[in-house]
């Protein structure tokens, strides 16, 4: 007789199918709860880096932010020498969060539930009443300070990102994320930028939902439609899928056929298709002038697990995932310029903001996407999806009709999350 | 004008553009601003730091209508009505002669499932002006407190 409980029945452990022609995701990779519990020790505490910080958003000492890496809360500080520190925000008394406010400025660091204060590296500066009060009570006295700072994470930063894991064995920074990622990231970050706000937008579905969107060029023109219907779409432009980090990380990008800025910002201002019913009344949306000095306009670079960096036209911003169970996550959008830009191109960035964030007339289709998946997948655990855009592998493509970097992201999860 | 008279006339403003948008009557709700108007959606956190970066930033009423365009014929979104609450208006006399108004709001939503949330509350700091085309805002400063915005905004608040 066969035993009902199967011993090696883990229900964290997902069923991947086999798959003749394309790649299957079971769609209770993205309703489990157990699954979800695995990712956190997995992926958001395995041996991969997370993103947590632009070092412009932390100028000067004693600033801080905090944030999230998966849903662990963590303090990223400033410290006295300049250095960046990413510090677990628990304290290490009682467990309570240490800093309560999204950003702010301090000498040291102090849990307001017993008045623990640390220093901006996490190390215990003082405990109150440690010797008692009046003869009376206080800490044993083999009590060491020493022992019982803040959990430090391994904290690397590469051209203002600023990254942590809580892994030991995690390869540096750079080999994670590999040449592809890491020139891209520099590109964008070729000179100090400077933060211009955030924008936070809750979507009601699964985190990878979204690390499957921005891996997959094949929606693009096909639910973004604010091009199109304005008839601003370029026929000169082409694009690429590029994967790095053995799949893990993604990189789209598109190139217009010109790097003249005068033809450019023409084709930017003027294009309209013949056929095209509508167009804008005000094209100053769309005016820009060219950053780089590439002809690349459009950049998705998606780094596994958390964070997408992102060159839309004239708008530069980094995207951080912070999970909020299996059924809903946040994105904090955190839009930047460059220290240097003018008053002419500060204002382009900020009119060009209308094209991004929750309200992005090209991008507010996204939460709408995630969320219909994860409203469609409820309940048939054992049913999969059917990836096979570009042929159902995970390859690079030099065009932009293609899944397989969602397929990339998949092999390196699945990989990360099998048993043992 | 008498004080009392104006903030009557600055009320009917404000409940025009509230029904306005509240009906679903978007195509009207650009007639509402002046030509060169700003209309700025921006959260209370960027705004009380300084930072720029709105939700929504139109800085002509042309850019309104691009706007509503797009709601209606590129964007995809599920179907929903917003219902607004507005109260505790002030009013102050500008010296170029147009007028400061200020005033609390709270929009509701409500989905195709039929609930009705919070969808996003804060304050309004308008700058009005009257002409022989009647009431309408030369600035629309919409800060709202809800930082965090639910799935996406389309509609505009």
């Amino acid at each position: 007789m066969t035993s009902i409980v199967n011993a090696t029945t883990n229900p964290a452990v997902l069923d991947w199918p086999q798959t003749d022609e394309g790649f299957a995701v079971p769609y209770d990779v993205f309703t489990s709860p157990d699954v979800y519990a695995r990712e956190q020790e997995r992926i958001f505490r395995g041996e991969n880096w997370s993103f947590v910080a632009l070092e412009a958003e932390i100028p000067n000492s004693g600033d801080y932010k905090t944030t999230f890496i998966g849903d662990t809360p963590v303090v990223v500080t400033r410290d006295d020498e300049g250095g960046i520190n990413v510090i677990q925000n628990r304290c290490a008394h009682r467990g309570a969060l240490v800093c309560r406010e999204l950003r702010g400025n301090a000498a040291h660091l102090e849990c307001v539930y017993h008045q623990w204060a640390y220093d901006l590296k996490g190390k215990l500066l003082g405990v109150p009443f440690r010797r008692g009060v009046k003869g009376k009570g206080g800490m044993p006295k083999s009590f060491d300070l020493g022992a019982h700072g803040l959990d430090v994470l391994r904290t690397e930063s590469l051209a203002g990102l600023v990254f942590a894991t809580f892994s030991d064995e995690a390869p540096p920074l750079a080999d994670y994320l590999g040449p592809t990622t890491v020139a891209a990231v520099t590109r964008i970050f070729n000179r100090p930028v400077a933060v211009l706000g955030d924008q936070r937008q809750f979507m009601h579905g699964n985190w990878k939902l979204y690390a499957e969107n921005t891996r997959d060029p094949y929606h693009a023109s096909l639910l973004h439609l604010f091009h199109n219907t304005f008839g601003l779409y370029r026929a000169s432009q082409q694009g690429a899928s590029v994967m790095d980090g053995d799949g893990r990380h993604s990189l789209l990008y598109t190139r217009a056929s010109t790097t003249d800025e005068a033809v450019d910002r023409e084709i930017y201002k003027d294009s309209r298709s013949l056929n095209s019913e509508f167009r804008l009344q005000d094209p100053s949306l769309l005016a820009g002038r060219a950053d780089f000095d590439d002809d690349i306009t459009l950049v998705i670079l998606s780094i596994f697990p958390n964070v997408i960096v992102q060159q839309i036209a004239n708008t530069l911003a980094v995207r951080q995932i912070v999970t909020h169970g299996e059924d809903g996550f946040e994105l904090v959008w955190t839009h930047f310029g460059y220290a240097d830009d003018d008053e002419e191109m500060r204002a382009i960035r900020i009119k060009q903001s209308n094209l991004i964030g929750p309200a992005g007339l090209i991008s507010m289709e996204d939460g709408e996407a995630v969320e219909i998946v994860q409203k469609a997948v409820v309940r048939d655990r054992e049913r999969a999806s059917y990836i096979a855009m570009g042929g159902g592998r995970a390859e690079d493509a030099e065009h932009l009709v293609t899944e397989g970097a969602i397929i990339g992201f998949w092999e390196a999860y699945r990989q990360q999350m099998a048993a043992a | 004008m008498d004080s009392q008279a104006l903030y009557h006339q600055i009320s009917v403003l404000l409940s025009r553009y509230v029904h306005t948008i509240d009906d679903d009557e978007l195509e009207a709700w650009p007639d509402l601003f002046t030509e060169q108007c700003v209309y700025r959606v921006i959260s209370r956190e960027n705004h009380a730091r300084g930072m720029p970066v709105a939700a929504m930033y139109c800085d002509s009423r042309a850019m309104l209508i691009d706007r509503v365009v797009s709601l209606r014929h590129a964007n995809i979104y599920e179907q929903q009505s917003y219902r607004h609450v507005v109260s505790a208006l002030l009013v102050d006399d500008n010296e170029d002669g147009s007028y400061s108004a200020r005033s609390n709001y709270v929009v509701y939503r409500t989905r195709t499932n039929g609930v009705t949330e919070v969808y996003n509350t804060g304050v309004y700091e308008d700058r009005i002006v009257t002409d022989n085309e009647g009431w309408r805002f030369a600035e629309k400063h919409v800060i709202f407190d809800t930082g965090r915005i639910d799935t996406l905004m389309v509609i505009p608040i």
